[in-house]
């Protein structure tokens, strides 16, 4: 089983190889979306490397989950409701909410998405 | 001009490889422009050729059942150039496919030399939004292009039924290159 921080540099190599930046740009919060300038039709490409680089098996919606928020109850004025973030909580179980929860904003749904979170699913998959 | 960037497949192997023929010909307009006096196969077009034979490759995987279309391409290298009068071979090799997509590791060869390197990325469009979004030119398969593959079906068996009565009627080997059968 690898080390965190060994996970780490190859979490760091895959973005490299799939998004095309800079190594150091890759810090553990980046964001995919924002800082790393990740588009959709890039995390399935993601999925595919981080597959065949550590090895393991990457079900579908499970490390970027589709549809996340459906339900008319899940969102008020533009934020989760406590329903959505039970939701949200359940399906993204490898990203850091603590900041997100403070301010629920759907836009900002898109920053969970962060390279930390890779390291911590990774980590799961391997221990698993 | 169709949009057809193959000439022939030598070899398919469903799921697995494929290997298409490109010849350069002073016939195509786009190498009088690129460049005048010095006609060089673009290598948009090449990544192109490259492509036809990957998402061939991969939508047959499937069935012809999903829309393939050409999504990302995460390296592309050269190390030469094709001129009017060169063949390139392209040898395709499927390295991922899952239901969302599908990986190729795609070469060009000149004369037995890699000339491109080339990593290509291609998605499954769900059927319902591929029609709302994409017509059927933009699918990486055409009816058209799919021809080439039925082309070379219909060669291969032409060479088996040729090689099955020249064997019924004499025990010596065929003679001449052989290539894999596409599926039938």
């Amino acid at each position: 089983m690898p080390t965190h921080d060994e996970i780490y540099q190859k979490v760091q190599a895959t973005l490299v190889d799939a998004l095309g930046v800079d190594e150091e740009d890759v810090t553990k919060d980046a964001t995919l979306q924002g800082d790393l300038g990740a588009e959709s039709i890039d995390f399935l490409d993601i999925v595919f490397r981080l597959e065949r680089n550590f090895g393991i098996k990457i079900p579908r919606g499970e490390l970027f989950p589709e549809n996340v928020v459906t339900d008319p109850d899940m969102i008020k004025d533009g934020k989760l409701t406590a329903k959505g973030l039970d939701e949200l909580k359940a399906r993204m179980p490898y990203a850091d909410l603590g900041e997100f929860a403070a301010n629920p904003d759907v836009e900002r749904i898109g920053d969970l998405y962060t390279v930390d979170m890779l390291v911590q699913y990774v980590s799961s998959k391997l221990a698993a | 001009m169709r949009w057809i960037w193959i000439d022939k497949f030598l070899e398919f192997r469903s799921g697995k490889f494929a290997r298409a023929i490109k010849n350069l010909t002073l016939a195509e307009e786009h190498l009088h422009d690129h460049y005048p006096g010095y006609p060089v196969m673009p290598a948009s077009l090449i990544i192109e050729g490259l492509a036809q034979t990957g998402g061939i490759l991969v939508g047959e995987a499937g069935g012809f059942v999903e829309k393939v279309v050409l999504a990302k391409i995460p390296r592309a290298e050269f190390f030469g150039v094709a001129c009017a009068g060169d063949q390139l071979v392209y040898e395709v090799t499927l390295t991922d496919l899952r239901a969302e997509g599908a990986v190729v590791e795609a070469k060009a060869f000149l004369e037995g030399e890699l000339l491109a390197d080339v990593e290509i990325f291609f998605a499954h469009l769900d059927n319902s939004r591929a029609n709302q979004i994409f017509g059927p030119k933009n699918f990486v398969f055409t009816q058209q292009l799919l021809g080439v593959l039925d082309l070379a079906k219909a060669q291969s068996r032409a060479k088996e039924a040729e090689a099955l009565a020249v064997s019924s009627t004499s025990p010596a080997p065929v003679n001449g290159q052989s290539h894999e059968a596409p599926p039938s």
